[in-house]
Order: structure tokens, then sequence, then C-alpha cells
């Protein structure tokens, strides 16, 4: 970032002053870093000890325990929260490559496509973005109930089809990486409607694409909302319905309520979303700020 | 307009390729929606392994939600008690998190501060977004319980073992402090883009005039960043009325005594604990009612805005 002041103009004074407030400043970061990180730092630790060493009243250390694989084999044990991850990564991934590919699909039709209904299509999604999942919750469970699909995937996965937020994302930026006259030309050389948008739009389209896919995975994965009211059979349960589970063991205490094997349990249930973020915060970064003012 | 009639043809793809998102969403929502305003007018409930209605009732439902003397099914608290709930901890967790994120977003795009490691602190102070709030909650229960390590420094430096999910206000402080840990970071990425977009020449011209930083903030930023701020905060009080994730699992769905009980808290007790429909179904369209009202204004500032913000903060606390 270029300044044009702070160059030549500035007194002693207010060098002193721009020092100071830049100290203030970084206190300031490092503060919220902290604040930030000690939930997960203390995770960490904690995910090393055993119960017993968890529950002395005055035992409070900030140096780990070397039991980091025994609670992991102990939040293993049993099978149910494997179960569980496998559970969540199915619903995650066909959701958010559903949310992503279907919205795609959308954005790409209203785009270019010229048809009656298209102002009609775009403002109606608009409209409906603002309306919490929460509230069409009831009638949607009701449906899920009547139709026999209760403790199935289905109603888990299909519905992103239709992703109002990711729509509108796709859209914007379809309007600024895909010209028409790519598509023209397409046409020119022959290829068919459903080939120039697999096969030449989407790629040009691939940066939004993976933004989309790595959110829509991540939200995907930690809701809770739905699961816990469709799904009830430990089999089918994702890992936000089981950490939910957690709870009511811990609040009952006895030999499930292990905080050993609880620290694991949170810590594996956020973990594959760490190791992605910390791989590509720089897109995810970019991503919210361009979906949100950019237009 | 000629482009227009060369298109024309094309017009049966446009049908196509927008139908499999509007199909879905009419039978996974649109269906749902209407299907969840019918049942608030009926009586409709499980009652051991009775189904009793649907009857139509009217308006019941929601004369039963605001009448303050019933406590209706298994001493659920009525409405306005969850709303009070809802909106004492969106605003405890929300003035903290504005703060935090205005002051954030003003250091982070200050030409005179020149910040370092910039993508380092955005990196941090947006993770916490993307933790599941399942667990987050699930991990405050364990660190604030009665012998997690909060009340061990408690009892090593002599204090009293502090029950934190047993007392209304530090219940309410953890759900409010979760939420803002999870959403700050989120809201000055936002902002920041929101002074970003500001006319870089007026805060040079600011400069050349000898403009302190404080005036430049209050004269220039904070004027021409409110259409901004007020969007966020609109979208920040929509996501709000959904909070359930938190409060739900950390305080068991509103103890102690009801007092940390949401909006939709309240929902899902009543559509998979007490399965009663029609209220679940009252609570449902007074919801969507003060959301779209809110979405309304959301939309008023967007037309004003020069800015015009557009995506929803990605349904935010």
């Amino acid at each position: 970032m270029a300044t044009t002041y702070n160059t030549t103009g500035e007194t002693k004074n207010a060098r002193i002053q721009t020092n100071a407030a830049r100290i203030l400043s970084y206190i300031f970061l490092i503060f919220v870093t902290v604040l930030s990180l000690a939930p997960f730092v203390l995770l960490l630790i904690n995910s090393t000890k055993l119960h017993r060493e968890l529950t002395i009243a005055t035992n409070f250390s900030l140096l780990p325990s070397t039991h980091f694989i025994d609670n992991i084999k102990l939040a293993m044990s049993g099978g149910t929260l494997g179960r569980g991850l496998l559970n969540s990564l199915l619903v995650a991934g066909g959701a958010s490559i559903l949310s992503t590919y279907f919205s795609a699909m959308t954005a790409y039709g209203v785009h270019v496509y010229d048809f009656k209904l298209k102002k009609f299509a775009f403002n109606f999604i608009m409209v409906v973005m603002m309306i919490p999942t929460q509230i069409s919750a009831l009638g949607f469970v009701r449906l899920v109930n009547n139709w026999g699909l209760d403790n199935t995937f289905w109603p888990l996965i299909i519905p992103s089809i239709a992703a109002p937020a990711v729509f509108f994302y796709m859209k914007q930026y379809i309007e600024g990486a895909l010209p028409m006259e790519v598509v023209e030309a397409a046409r020119v050389d022959g290829a068919g409607e459903f080939k120039i948008f697999n096969m030449i739009s989407l790629p040009m389209i691939f940066p939004a694409m993976a933004v989309q896919l790595i959110f829509a995975f991540t939200s995907a994965w930690n809701n809770y909302f739905i699961p816990s009211l469709i799904i009830t059979d430990g089999k089918y349960k994702t890992v936000p319905v089981l950490i939910a589970d957690l709870r009511a063991n811990v609040a009952a205490g006895g030999a499930a309520a292990d905080l050993g094997k609880v620290y694991m349990s949170v810590l594996i249930a956020i973990i594959p979303v760490v190791i992605v973020y910390i791989f590509i915060s720089k897109y995810i970064v970019e991503g919210v700020s361009l979906g949100a003012v950019k237009g | 307009m000629n482009k227009k009639h060369k298109l024309v043809s094309y017009a049966k793809w446009g049908y196509i390729f927008i139908a499999p998102f509007f199909i879905v969403y009419a039978v996974a929502t649109l269906v749902p929606l209407l299907s969840t305003f019918y049942y608030s007018l009926f009586e409709y409930r499980v009652q051991g392994f009775n189904v009793v209605g649907p009857n139509f009732v009217g308006l019941d439902n929601y004369k039963m939600l605001f009448d303050k003397t019933s406590f209706i099914n298994n001493g659920q608290l009525q409405i306005l008690q969850s709303f009070k709930n809802t909106m004492i901890m969106w605003v405890m967790g929300a003035v903290p998190q504005f703060v935090f994120s205005l002051l954030l977003a003003v250091i982070f795009t200050s030409a005179r501060l020149r910040i370092k490691g910039q993508r380092f602190f955005k990196t941090v102070i947006y993770m916490p977004n993307l933790i599941m709030a399942a667990s987050f909650a699930m991990l405050f229960f364990v660190l604030f319980g009665a012998v997690g390590p909060i009340n061990q420094i408690i009892a090593q430096t002599g204090g009293e073992t502090v029950y934190f999910f047993n007392q209304t206000w530090t219940a309410r402080t953890l759900v409010a402090f979760i939420n803002f840990l999870m959403w700050f970071g989120n809201t000055t990425i936002l902002l920041m883009a929101g002074i970003m977009g500001i006319d870089q020449s007026l805060f040079e011209a600011a400069s050349i005039d000898g403009a302190t930083s404080i005036q430049v903030f209050g004269k220039i930023t904070m004027p021409l960043l409110m259409p901004i701020l007020v969007y966020v905060a609109i979208t920040s009080l929509i996501g709000g009325l959904q909070m359930f994730d938190v409060p739900q699992i950390l305080t068991n769905g509103g103890e102690p005594a009801g007092t940390c009980s949401t909006l939709i808290t309240m929902l899902n007790g009543y559509i998979s604990t007490t399965k009663n429909y029609g209220v679940a179904g009252a609570i449902s369209v007074l919801v969507f009612i003060v959301t779209g009202v809110l979405s309304f204004i959301v939309y008023k500032t967007m037309v004003t805005s020069p800015d015009k913000p557009k995506k929803k903060a990605k349904k935010g606390v």
C-alpha cells in the first residue's frame, strides 16, 4: 500500500505520535490474537492429559502431558466417532459439491441466457437469501418424516442444491470473469450448451468454485440444527450431533464423562477444518470481503 | 438490444439451467415454509402415542405464546422471555464485537500505521468463525466446568468453585463471549472492505489539512462507513435471532431456569421434545416476521448506500 503522506510534512512530534499509535496497535493485535487462540491452545494441551490429571482441583498447568495417543484411542474406541466422521464427510462432501455446482449452474443460467423470468428468478433468490433455515425447519422435518427419510442422509444433502448465498457469490464472480464472447465463440465452434458450461465456463470460474466449495463444506460439516432434528439413530449421527451428546455424558458424570476423551473428541471434530483453513486462509479472507462489497 | 434477438432461441436453456435450483428450493424450503405457516393455525401435537389434530384453532397458538400467565407444556417459558434472552445475549456479544472490529478495521487499513503481519493477524482472528459452534460450546462447557481449567485457576488462587452454568449472568456471558469470538473477525473483514471503499483522496486531503487521526475517524471514516455499519449490524442481528447451537449445547437448551433459552432453542424444544407442531409453527412465523422487517431495513440501506453491499454477512451474529 503506497502512502502519499507521512514522508515530508510530518513534524517530529507527529512522528512520535505515530510510533506510539503503532505500538498500541500491535499490543491490541497481540491481545486479540491471544484471545482468539487461547481456547484452542487449552484444547490442544488438555487433549494430552488423562481424565485423572484433568480433574485434580488445583492442578492447572499449561504443560502438556503424554497421553495424546491414549486419548485418540479412547475417543475412537467403540467406533462411534469414527463412524460419525465418515457420516459427516459424506454429508458435507455431497452437500458442498452439489451446492457449488448447481449454484454455479443457476448463476450461469441467469447470467448467460435471456428469458422472460430471468429478472424474477434473480430477485426471488435475493429475497429468499435472508430467510433463515430455522423458519422452515418445522415443515421440513414434517416432510422428511412423512416421506420416511429421517435417519437418512438425503435430507441433509439434496437441499444444498438450492443455496441462495452461494448463487449470489457465483453470480457476482461470473459477471466479472466470464465474457459473453467466450460463450458465443464456443457456440460458433459447435459446442452444446451443457458442454460450454461444464468444459469451458466452469474452469474459468474455478477460483470462485474452490472458495465456495470450502465454505459450503465447512458450514455443512458444522451444521447442527437440522441434523439434530432428523438423525436420532446413533449409526447416522454426524459429528456435531455426537459432540452435543458429549454434554449430557459430562453433566451426568460416570465412565462416559472422561474429560480426556471429551477434549480429544472436540479436537478431532474441528481439526479437518483448521488444517484446510491454514493452507487456504488467504483465499477465504479475500473471499469474505469480495462477497461483501463487490458490485 | 439487438443482442437479445440473437439470444432469443437460447431462452429455454435459461430455464433448464435454473430448474434444479428452483425445483429443490420449492420442495425443500418453500413447501415446508408454507406448511409451517399452515400448522401455526392448528392444534397439532403428539401426546404419548397419539397425534392430536390437526384441528383448526385460529390464532390460539399465538395467544398462548404471549400469555404471561401460562407456562405452556412442561414448563416451557413464553416467547417474550426467550426473545429477551436472545436480545440480551446478542447485545452482550455484539457490542464488544463491533468495538473490536471497528478498531481492528481502522488499524489494518491505516496508511499511517502501516501494520506488518496483517495476513497473520487476519488469519487468526477469522479462524474461530469456521470452527464448529457445537464443539466451541462443548469446549467452553468443559473449560468452565466445575473441574475445568478456569476453576482450577480459581482454586489455586484460593477462590471458591464458580458454577458458571448454574448462574444466569455467567452463563449468558459465556454464550455471548463465544458469539463474540466467532464473529468479530468476520465483521472486521467486512468493515475493512467498507473502509477501503471510501475515496482515498478524502483521507489525503484531510491529512494535508492537518486533521488528527481522531478527526479523520469521526468526520470521514464513520459517516461514510455508516451505511455499511448499519448493514453489518442488522445482518448480525438477524444472525443473532437465529442463535441456537451455542446456547443449546452450553446451557442445555436454556438453563439455568430458562434464562439462556433463545427463540430457536424454544422452537427446537417444541419440534423435537414436546412435539407441539402448532406452537412450533407459531414461533417460526413470529421469527419470520421479525426477520422480514429487519431484512427490509437492510434492503433499504443497500439501496441508499453508495457502496451497495449485497451479500448477507454469512449469516452472522
